[in-house]
């Protein structure tokens, strides 16, 4: 059997984002914490992973975002091109859309106001849900950040507890350490 | 029979991109790398209209059998030489020539025609094309032919 070329193969890739015909392209992108998978809707960015493996989340992005779901390069490169400069220390904030259409209330209100804990700061989780508005929900906030669709991107290594531990993250505390050094906001 | 879950096009598209291309190089030979991106264009276009996975090779290979006629129509011109090049690669024989002959044949048996004469596809791979069993890919081209026989009696 004749089998696709490998320069086909993208050429169809880029042509079907191109055309605005993808509901979620996504793409594998190397970083020193490893490699991320990263997703990019009609919105923005939908999906950062730790969990690289794409099948369980192109299953996952086809449930949540629609069943057009491709892996094209293109439409990835400007987050690529931020994770990157982030990592070299050449940025302290992403400039790209997020597309947060599956948070609702107040799982949405938090995501929103985490986004707004700026690069080389630390805050608490009770401290997030006060900002949200509703300053006794730290251990919601916590399950919230747990499932933050976009870490890295939205900074939610930057929410620690009251007494300063570094308390949980979803892809591993040596990730959350790495990031908080990487910016400066832990000394060792 | 319950509707079988629509996958995400990533893993319909990996699971269908070669068959789909050996099949376009058999009806098209050189130039089916262009023919390959529209199929699967047209298939990302009609994907969210899906109901049922069941089908999904009869209905993809559909598309690019309309892709490769639509295809062969715009270079009629260029048909002959072009076919005789695949006939030597391929060991085909060059009765491409048949898709303007069957021009007014049903639509289902035209093609049924053309893919066994004009591309000499068993009637496995003419009915995944049609999204129908063996039995009525035959019926299709049989009767297709019956038809053409009578219409060349009477002119």
């Amino acid at each position: 059997m004749t089998n696709v070329s490998a320069e086909l193969d993208s050429r169809f890739r880029a042509a079907a984002a191109e055309e605005g015909l993808l509901d979620v392209a996504y793409d594998v992108v190397d970083s020193p914490l490893g490699e991320l998978f990263v997703g990019i809707s009609d919105r923005g960015l939908c999906v950062i992973s730790y969990e690289a493996d794409p099948d369980a989340q192109v299953e996952r992005l086809a449930r949540g975002f629609g069943s057009r779901v491709l892996r094209s390069t293109r439409p990835v490169d400007p987050a690529r091109r931020q994770l990157d400069e982030y990592f070299e220390g050449k940025r302290k904030r992403f400039d790209l859309d997020v597309d947060l259409r599956l948070a609702r209330d107040f799982g949405r209100t938090v995501l929103e106001e985490l986004g707004r804990v700026p690069f080389g700061e630390v805050t608490t989780y009770g401290e997030l849900a006060a900002r949200a508005g509703k300053p006794r929900a730290a251990r919601a906030v916590g399950t919230i950040m747990n499932r933050n669709p976009v870490p890295i991107v939205l900074p939610c290594h930057r929410v620690v507890g009251a007494n300063g531990s570094l308390v949980g993250y979803a892809g591993g505390l040596e990730r959350k350490h790495q990031l908080l050094r990487l910016e400066g906001a832990l000394l060792a | 029979m319950e509707p079988v879950r629509i996958p995400p096009f990533e893993t319909f598209y990996e699971e269908h991109k070669d068959p789909v291309f050996a099949h376009l190089r058999r009806l098209l030979g050189q130039g089916a790398e262009d023919a390959f991106q529209e199929t699967f264009l047209r298939a990302l276009r009609g994907y969210p209209e899906l109901r049922n996975g069941r089908h999904l090779r009869a209905w993809v290979f559909t598309i690019a059998t309309r892709v490769a006629i639509d295809e062969t129509r715009r270079r009629r011109p260029m048909a002959s030489p072009w076919l005789h090049e695949l006939a030597v690669e391929d060991g085909l024989p060059p009765h491409a020539e048949l898709g303007h002959l069957t021009d007014n044949l049903p639509p289902k048996e035209r093609a049924a025609v053309v893919l066994r004469y004009g591309f000499d596809l068993p009637y496995d791979e003419i009915a995944a094309a049609l999204g129908s069993s063996e039995d009525a890919a035959r019926q299709a081209t049989s009767s297709g032919v019956r038809r053409l026989r009578e219409r060349s009696k009477r002119s």
